[in-house]
């Protein structure tokens, strides 16, 4: 399987965007041969990212060193590489990513939402696919912003054509918009504000890469080396500026308070698989490029910036929370809540510990697997009673009792549940910021991690407010003499892979560790581990 | 387990055993409720208990293990071993295990859950016969007895953590059983967010606790404890009163008590098994398994945690006086009854605790399964329905009466052993005075119960229809739960060792001597008549006010009757010189602590939750809408401003633009050649 | 060399290009403005050529150029005129201004 070393990580990748090619020869009435297509596409990079699983070498493999790599010259002018592959950290988020493009595919196997057009939504998705997959296993930094910004083109056309029709009020607007064109604006618009950011933090590092090191490179595992002996940390605040822009960029894709606000609208507005792919994956994209990027490229400004990130963290988990109490749109609510989990996932990345940083990981992976069923299921609500309204649902354990059943499930894990998924990220996060990483202050962290306990118990008030309204008491009269369908094969074979893997990784948290802790440890000890200076003039010295 | 607590164990020669087969396959009870969960949601609507069969079987599995494991600790010398498997390991040093622990502790409690939760489970299967959604109400109690399972069998915090949630799961769940009304959701939700308050507590503590000690074991726990406790430190009274905290949300100490009332929303048998055997004790036993954090680390909060539970031992218990319907009364007794093993495990009272919390298991279950029996036979939980069932419904009366007694302390009930070992321990260990209310409580207990017998049971009934005796299936558990009620007392009798068996105290096993708990070695005869002095006097009373129903008797002869009143009302002057005096005093006293658990403190509840929600609107409505998406929008609108002043620019002819063109171009030349 | 008879001519020529550009109505005559703009930026550039000499014939190279670009833009011009001719039966700019904002 030598093929497969160099070549598996550039199937995963290319493979959706190879499909979304075909999908263009055949013709639009040919729904089945569409989502046939579509699937047996996302499947096969599916499979193909489960034979990363299975060749990948779990044993300690040194710092900075990543498996099925591939390294072409790309952009030979400004030394731009095809560098892709992967380590324990972006292994778990890839298999992810490929998995929920999967049941997406599957789930809307009968779920079209107005225009319909199979056609041009499944192309989008495909392409959707090939962006997200590459943004965690680019190890350059061009390919890396690109890769993060293609996810940007097929999310805003899926939200602004698919999107939700409904007339919205806009504060500080005179006319009423449309929802869904004005979400897809404010998503597209905020995403790119702190692209630019984060493009201008890149060509920084670029630059200046070429002054402490050999050449200019964009190589993320060659500025890891040059971060880890702490070569950009001049004197001057350059670094920490640059760090600044990058947090910028990633904050609003992860996304922190402030910067949050595109989130609800946009899941609000966007169709039910639009909703799961932005929550399940595109969340992560911010947080991984932190852990990915930020971090060991530029570890003494990390810590420098740690409060402060730790302090918005918090914020957002209350603030998120808090916001949840008061909505009547379940999608909104769920959406409001995503600001609140990833609030843990930042948190445990704010610690710059290694327990920290595996938190966050397996907070992104249960997030992703636990939000996007509930969206999941927030649309299917919507699609059977055309309303998300909160305050006209109600009994919906009634009327559909597997439907119902599976809500309750879902809204259990969300509120970290121990033995679901979500329990790890929380609790772990709890225990990195007992203990963050020395030199950090101890009454920051420890505040943090008293305010993200009391976070859980205002979890635990929205999500069951939200059973109560949406699930429990008696059916509202509205809905009187109606026949709902229960749960359809579709949304089951979607919804059950889901289920059993928030199940297993509550149980046994290993299958996501396993790939994690190496990666991270040694991440943490290079990083902020060793006598920096030290291993700076060396580094320098020696070329 | 450590050198210096193995060396402790051999002074008192209690050998250990280690269980071989059975201790090795213990984890088998862990796992089969949670099939059991499966396989009646699976196929449970097809059979003829709707899955309650399912249920029965796998506890009826799980029971042989644990009686087994039970008499092996008995006669075997004690256990102690634990099986863990690894599922998580951050970097070398922080490790998350699963598994299971045979020893004296958890031993007790795989035999209790069981064994109560057997009995409760074939109760049910006529109890839930022909209600609603039986199905998931077995399939939740599997949940319930998996979780509740997990919990006792943890060999470190993480994994009761996963118990703890568990069990408040099952128990939101079947709290908001009969869901279509709202007001039994609420009650699910308040338990489930008063337990999530309390978890705070739990989880900030096990934080500290683990990242101190760098594992959650309780095994390291012990033995840092028994190190010196050097590598804890401070944060131990830290810890201590976190993890504290967390129990008294479970455990339903005052003043997060007020969960336990409501959470009678949910059918009896719950009730029975969840919110008086076994998952409110879970906050005991939270105590006992960290135990050697309190007795030797956290000394300095103790006082804290015995105030506490002498408040709710005794404040709470009070209430029952006042409550209408049978199940609060129980729910009352069951918190205040949870006070003495709080009080007593807090005060240093190992044995004394845990030994409450086991018969106490066995007496309250039959008492709430009595109760259950009597209101499928009237319909009604208020026992102003109620009323002479003693001749209508023998074995509910007798095994109620059992087990009134045996929680009233009275000798030689199970009741009276363990009562009396607390009050024993509260006497050695210096706090006299809690002893004193720790008497007056059993005052209080013998005297709700004789009420709440006397106005079930005796007088006449002022139900509707006629009462029948349950059937087989439902007094069978009661007779199963009345023998251990008056039999299991004697387990640990004060200096006697069964023959062959040993006691009570040696089956906890090794722990509980190594860490200098104290334990009576005779039965302190004075002590034992004052407990049981105040029980007596206790009934006494109660039965002078409401036996037979004297009291509405003579009111009426006193209206309808005239001939007879001067008779009745000489022969009532005690009662009434009685009632005036506890009404005057008792009276108005549980019912001011009804008001301020009423007005105060839930009102807190009920205010905290409304002015989240009003914040959780202000920030959304206020800050988050007009303040922060307000800057964005308002920046969006400017730019939106402009842009349609400029796009009139835009007018579609190219000859305009290329004027314009042209025009720049000049401008440039000009500059270029003139001014350049 | 003397250049600038050429020079002359060539700003003459585009001018005459930029007039017409300006004043015509017809889609086709712009574009025959166009035309003649172009062939005033080649007579500038053979020009010059000639004048600096450099022997690699720079001038007469890019001058072959914009003749090319030139041909391919008349080309497709003329194409979308005959489009517009066709859909609106007109040729006057003036009636074309469905561009507007």
């Amino acid at each position: 399987m030598d093929w497969f070393e160099t070549w598996g990580l550039t199937i995963t990748v290319f493979l959706p965007v190879v499909g979304a090619l075909l999908l263009g020869f055949i013709k639009r009435d040919n729904e089945d041969a569409l989502k046939r297509t579509a699937l047996l596409v996302t499947a096969l990079a599916f499979l193909a990212s489960v034979g990363v699983v299975i060749g990948f070498d779990y044993g300690g493999t040194p710092y900075n060193t990543y498996q099925f790599e591939v390294n072409e010259t790309w952009i030979g002018a400004i030394n731009a590489n095809y560098h892709v592959g992967i380590d324990g950290i972006s292994l778990p988020l890839l298999v992810l990513s490929t998995f929920v493009m999967v049941l997406a595919v599957i789930y809307s196997w009968n779920h079209w939402e107005e225009p319909k057009n199979p056609k041009a939504f499944l192309i989008l998705m495909l392409i959707l696919a090939t962006g997200m997959n590459g943004t965690f296993v680019a190890l350059d930094l061009v390919l890396f912003f690109i890769f993060f910004e293609i996810v940007l083109l097929p999310m805003y056309f899926m939200i602004g054509i698919w999107g939700d029709k409904a007339p919205r009020k806009v504060p500080g607007f005179a006319r009423e918009f449309e929802t869904r064109l004005y979400a897809a604006i404010k998503f597209f618009l905020f995403t790119l504000f702190g692209s630019a950011f984060m493009l201008l933090g890149f060509l920084a590092i670029y630059f200046e890469s070429g002054n402490v090191g050999a050449e200019r490179t964009f190589d993320i595992p060659a500025l890891t080396e040059l971060g880890a002996a702490g070569a950009f940390s001049g004197p001057g605040n350059f670094a920490f500026l640059v760090f600044g822009a990058m947090f910028l960029g990633f904050a609003v894709k992860v996304p922190m308070w402030p910067l949050h606000t595109w989130l609800p609208d946009a899941h609000t507005a966007a169709p039910t698989v639009g909703s799961v792919l932005l929550a399940a994956i595109m969340l992560k994209l911010g947080s991984y490029g932190f852990i990915r990027i930020a971090l060991p490229i530029l570890p003494e400004e990390a810590v420098s910036w740690a409060p402060f990130i730790a302090i918005l963290a918090v914020i957002g988990i209350i603030y998120g929370s808090l916001a949840c109490l008061a909505q009547t749109d379940m999608k909104r609510l769920i959406a409001f809540s995503s600001v609140g989990h990833m609030g843990f996932v930042m948190l445990g990345i704010a610690t710059m510990t290694d327990i920290g940083i595996n938190a966050s990981i397996i907070g992104m992976v249960a997030h992703g697997l636990i939000t996007g069923l509930l969206f999941f299921l927030a649309g299917s609500i919507s699609h059977r009673y055309h309303t998300r309204e909160m305050a006209r649902l109600g009994g919906n354990i009634k009327l559909m009792p597997v439907l119902g059943g599976i809500l309750a499930f879902t809204a259990m894990a969300s509120l970290g549940l121990p033995g679901l998924a979500g329990f790890w990220g929380e609790f772990m996060s709890l225990v990195s910021a007992y203990n963050p990483l020395d030199g950090l202050s101890l009454g920051v962290f420890r505040t943090a991690m008293v305010l993200g306990a009391v976070g859980t118990v205002l979890t635990a008030g929205y999500m069951l407010w939200m059973l109560q309204r949406v699930n429990l008491g008696e059916p509202s009269a509205e809905w009187e003499g109606r026949q709902f369908h229960d749960v359809d094969r579709f949304e089951m074979t979607a919804w059950v892979p889901l289920i059993i893997l928030i199940v297993v990784i509550g149980f046994y948290p290993k299958v996501v560790f396993n790939a994690t802790t190496d990666a991270v440890t040694s991440l943490v000890d290079a990083a902020f581990g060793t006598d920096t200076t030290a291993a700076l003039s060396s580094l320098v010295k020696g070329g | 387990m450590n050198d210096l607590l193995l060396l402790a164990a051999e002074e008192h020669v209690i050998e250990a055993g280690t269980g071989g087969f059975w201790s090795d396959t213990a984890g088998i009870m862990l796992v089969t409720p949670f099939i059991a969960f499966l396989a009646i949601l699976a196929v449970g609507k097809r059979l003829k208990y709707q899955g309650g069969e399912i249920a029965v079987a796998a506890l009826a599995v799980n029971l042989v293990w644990a009686t087994v494991l039970f008499v092996m600790n008995m006669t075997g010398g004690v256990l102690d071993t634990s099986n863990t498997f690894e599922i998580a390991r951050i970097g070398s040093n922080l490790v998350f295990e699963l598994g299971w622990v045979v020893d004296g502790l958890s031993i007790m409690m795989y035999f209790l859950v069981n064994f109560v939760g057997l009995l409760v489970f074939v109760y049910a299967l006529s109890y839930m016969h022909g209600d609603v959604r039986v199905p998931w109400f077995f399939a939740a109690f599997s949940l319930f007895a998996g979780a509740m399972l997990i919990l006792v069998g943890a060999p470190n915090l993480v994994q009761m953590i996963i118990g703890w949630e568990g069990v408040g799961l099952a128990s939101y769940f079947l709290i908001g059983f009969y869901w279509h009304d709202l007001d039994n959701v609420r009650a699910g939700n308040k338990a489930f967010m008063t337990n999530k308050v309390a978890d705070v507590g739990l989880i900030l503590g096990a934080v500290i606790l683990g990242v101190t000690l760098g594992t959650w074991d309780f095994a390291a726990l012990d033995e840092a404890a028994a190190a010196g406790g050097e590598a804890l430190g401070a944060v131990a009274v830290v810890a201590g009163l976190l993890l504290f905290f967390g129990a008294m949300g479970k455990s339903a100490q005052f003043p997060l008590h007020i969960w336990l009332p409501d959470a009678m929303a949910g059918p009896t048998p719950v009730s029975a098994l969840m919110h008086a055997a076994t998952m409110v004790t879970a906050g005991v036993y939270l105590m006992a398994r960290t135990f050697p954090l309190f007795e030797h680390l956290a000394t300095e909060a103790r006082s804290w945690m015995v105030a506490i539970g002498a408040i709710t031992l005794f404040a709470v218990g009070l209430l029952a006086l006042v409550a209408d319907d049978i199940k609060k009364v129980l729910a009352y007794s069951t918190v205040s009854q949870l006070g003495y093993m709080m009080t007593a495990v807090a005060a240093g009272g190992y044995t004394a605790g845990l030994f409450h919390l086991f018969t106490h298991a066995f007496f309250k279950a039959l008492l709430f399964l009595g109760a259950g029996s009597v209101i499928h036979a009237v319909h009604s939980n208020f026992m102003q329905d109620m009323g002479g069932l003693r001749k209508a419904m023998p074995t509910t009366y007798w095994t109620f009466l059992v087990g009134s007694a045996a929680l009233a302390g009275i000798f030689p009930l199970a009741g009276f052993w363990s009562k009396d070992e607390i009050l024993a321990t509260l006497g050695a260990e210096g706090y006299t005075a809690v002893m004193w209310i720790a008497i007056a409580g059993a005052f209080v207990t013998a005297f709700y119960m004789t009420r709440c017998v006397a106005l079930t049971f005796f007088g006449t009934y002022k139900g509707h229809g006629e009462p029948h005796e349950s059937p087989r299936l439902m007094t069978a558990p009661l007779i199963g739960l009345a023998i251990p009620s008056i039999l299991f007392g004697l387990l640990n009798i004060p200096g006697v060792e069964l023959p062959g068996i040993g006691n009570f105290t040696e089956w906890l096993g090794v722990r509980v001597v190594a860490m200098g708990d104290h334990h009576a070695e005779a039965i302190d005869f004075a002590l034992a008549g004052l407990g049981l002095g105040a029980a007596l006097l206790g009934i006494i009373l109660g039965w002078a006010i409401w036996g037979k129903d004297r009291l509405s008797q003579q009111e009426r002869d006193r209206f309808q009757v005239p001939v007879l009143y001067p008779l009745l009302r000489r022969k009532y002057l005690v009662d009434d010189l009685a009632l005036g005096l506890v009404g005057a005093t008792t009276g108005p006293i549980a019912r001011m602590v009804d008001w301020t658990n009423t007005y105060v403190i839930d009102g807190i509840v009920n205010a905290v939750g409304g002015v989240t929600k009003w914040l959780g609107g202000l920030v959304y409505n206020g800050l988050d809408q007009v303040g922060v998406d307000g800057i964005f929008n308002g920046l969006s609108a400017a730019a939106d401003t402009a842009g349609s002043a400029l796009r009139k620019m835009q007018t579609g002819r190219v000859q305009q633009y290329a004027s314009g063109f042209v025009a720049g171009a000049l401008i440039l030349v000009v500059l270029f050649v003139f001014v350049i | 060399m003397i250049v600038n008879q050429f020079l002359i001519l060539a700003a003459a020529m585009f001018a005459l290009g930029v007039f017409g550009l300006l004043v015509r109505r017809n889609i086709v005559l712009i574009l025959l403005s166009v035309e003649l703009m172009l062939a005033a930026v080649n007579v500038n550039l053979v020009a010059f050529e000639a004048m600096h000499n450099t022997s690699q014939a720079l001038g007469q190279v890019f001058a072959i150029f914009v003749i090319t670009v030139a041909a391919a833009e008349v080309g497709i011009g003329l194409a979308i005129v005959l489009l517009i001719f066709r859909n609106r039966r007109s040729a006057n700019v003036d009636d074309l201004n469905v561009m507007r904002y």
